[in-house]
């Protein structure tokens, strides 16, 4: 791995809704930051510089919002980086982060991702009509069912794969406070009667609409090794993109996702993922696409990612390779956090901080966002000890 | 089995008490204001001769001379290698679907489209990328990988220079593609 060695020290979440009413943006990024700096036990002057993300600027219409919301993280005076990568951004803006303290730029960063939903509307903000063209497409949803169905008819996955995906989640996220949906008397029938919105994705194999912000603290070597708590090391971190329509393109198994892959299990040292990575926070907006990643990420064989579901694999029950613990982004979907929220999950599962759904005994976690037209990749490993 | 809680936020005691002339009242929960911007379309060299072409029932797409693929609707530019492409094509106007979604929800502004509806990836013969588009004719339950496909134009007197001449794309008949030569997802 290139560069300096650098720890997350503090993680902070808000308690992800429908609609955070009770707060402004400003508000809102404030209280996950506070989160976080309280986990670090550091203070505002403690932090040399903050790096956003979030999704569009057009979904909330605030343009920049980088600027106004520096006074409410403590960075009047500091430098502020923004970062725009769609979907993955929350992951390529811890990225970004981790980069300015393995470079030694900083010592101390604040990075942070957000959203505000119930202020925006994503779904058609992501179906702009074009001038000339006709518009066919309604939503992400719409985007992403085509690719689920090459999937679908490539690996030969039974029907049900995707609804047992969902259910897991959802199961899972009653184990975490801050996640958005509590469906707690949901059955695996119900899941699978939910309503076709965009054949083959059912309305509960969707994730929800959600407000919220995930902050975390990264620091260099000096100030981890001061930590009183635990604090989860980077053992590796890529990034990768690649044009979302080019011929011969894999919309399946992208080739930036293969290679993003390759680049950060080379960089942590890790040979063999299924056995040496003990828990994944995966960016699962749509339930096939666990085993769609499972399977480009190379946790197993193309082809056999639905075998891993069947079996009850990422299960975080009785799963060797427990995946999205926290309830995914199935359960919580603040978009420009939902890829920071996977990073900071994989951090709590490292730190052994993780409350009811932490995996015992984790010493690799592995986190992953992605984000446009499942063309850009942000992907990282933490280990409990020094890379 | 639910998790344990959020833990509170520690912030200032500040008074944000309503002043006194709207206790009481309703409070504010948020104010919709939609906003608009017009401004004046420049669709560049490439899909201005593509949307002139429309004009005339004809389908325009670009061909990369290095790589001999060709590009519809034409962009201007390989986007693999980023080598500006002058060449123009005139592809027919049938072709495959690589991939399909059934819809069921509405697009603000379509009315003409009933609920489900078929949004197709179209590969018109010849043609290297896809494009998505409907499939209409045929209930969507018989839309399938492969399904040969063909566009329906509007008619005549209605034509100007836009994609929207295209009504739909409807099933011609023909034997579906084999699903090894079905474009998209892989890419044939």
């Amino acid at each position: 791995m290139a560069g300096q060695r650098c720890a997350v020290v503090g993680v902070g979440q808000t308690k992800y809704e429908s609609t955070r009413g009770d707060v402004s943006m400003p508000g809102l990024v404030r209280e996950a930051a506070l989160r976080a700096l309280a986990d670090a036990e550091m203070e505002w002057a403690d932090i040399d510089a903050v790096v956003i993300g979030k999704a569009p600027d057009f979904f909330e219409g605030v343009m920049m919002p980088e600027l106004y919301l520096a006074e409410a993280l403590g960075c009047v005076g500091k430098p502020i980086l923004r970062v725009h990568t769609a979907g993955s951004v929350g992951g390529s803006t811890a990225l970004v982060a981790a980069s300015l303290v393995q470079a030694g730029v900083h010592g101390r960063v604040l990075t942070l991702g957000y959203e505000k939903q119930s202020e925006s509307n994503a779904m058609w903000a992501l179906s702009l009509p074009q001038p000339f063209q006709t518009s066919v497409n309604a939503g992400a949803g719409g985007y992403f069912s085509p690719i689920i169905r090459q999937y679908m008819t490539r690996s030969n996955a039974p029907d049900l794969i995707g609804c047992m995906v969902a259910f897991k989640d959802r199961r899972h996220a009653l184990r975490n406070p801050y996640a958005h949906l509590h469906q707690t008397d949901l059955t695996f029938d119900q899941v699978v009667d939910s309503p076709m919105l965009w054949d083959p994705i059912r309305y509960s194999e969707t994730c929800p609409s959600s407000d919220g912000a995930c902050a975390m603290v990264l620091t260099d070597e000096t100030a981890a090794d001061r930590a009183s708590k635990p604090v989860a090391w980077v053992h590796g971190t890529a990034m990768r993109s690649e044009a979302n329509n080019f011929p011969g393109r894999d919309e399946v198994n992208p080739a930036a996702s293969r290679q993003c892959a390759a680049e950060v299990f080379a960089q942590a040292g890790i040979r063999d993922p299924r056995n040496e990575i003990d828990v994944v926070e995966m960016y699962v907006p749509f339930s096939w696409y666990e085993p769609m990643w499972l399977e480009s990420i190379g946790f197993c064989d193309e082809g056999e990612g639905w075998k891993l579901v069947e079996e009850g694999v990422t299960n975080f029950e009785g799963g060797d390779l427990p995946v999205n613990c926290s309830g995914g982004v199935l359960s919580s979907n603040p978009i420009g956090a939902s890829g920071m929220i996977r990073f900071a999950e994989a951090a709590l599962q490292v730190r052994g901080m993780a409350g009811d759904h932490q995996v015992d005994g984790v010493s690799k976690a592995f986190g992953h966002a992605y984000g446009g037209g499942a063309q850009y990749f942000a992907m990282w490993v933490l280990g409990t000890d020094k890379p | 089995m639910t998790g344990s809680e959020v833990p509170p936020i520690d912030l200032p005691d500040l008074d944000v008490s309503a002043i006194e002339a709207i206790e009481g009242v309703e409070p504010v929960r948020s104010v919709r204001t939609p906003i608009r911007l017009d401004y004046r379309y420049v669709p560049g060299r490439a899909a201005v001769t593509y949307l002139e072409a429309m004009a005339e029932k004809r389908i325009l797409g670009q061909r990369d001379p290095d790589t001999g693929h060709v590009f519809v609707p034409p962009r201007g530019v390989n986007p693999a290698s980023g080598r500006v492409l002058d060449e123009f094509v005139e592809l027919p106007d049938r072709g495959h679907v690589g991939s399909f979604c059934i819809t069921n929800v509405p697009i603000p502004g379509r009315d003409d489209l009933s609920l489900p509806y078929a949004s197709c990836w179209i590969f018109l013969d010849g043609a290297d990328i896809g494009f998505l588009g409907l499939v209409a004719g045929c209930d969507p339950d018989e839309v399938r990988l492969g399904m040969r496909v063909a566009a329906k134009w509007k008619p005549d007197d209605e034509l100007t220079a836009s994609a929207e001449n295209i009504r739909w794309w409807e099933p011609t008949g023909e034997p579906d593609m084999p699903l090894d030569e079905i474009r998209g997802g892989r890419g044939a």
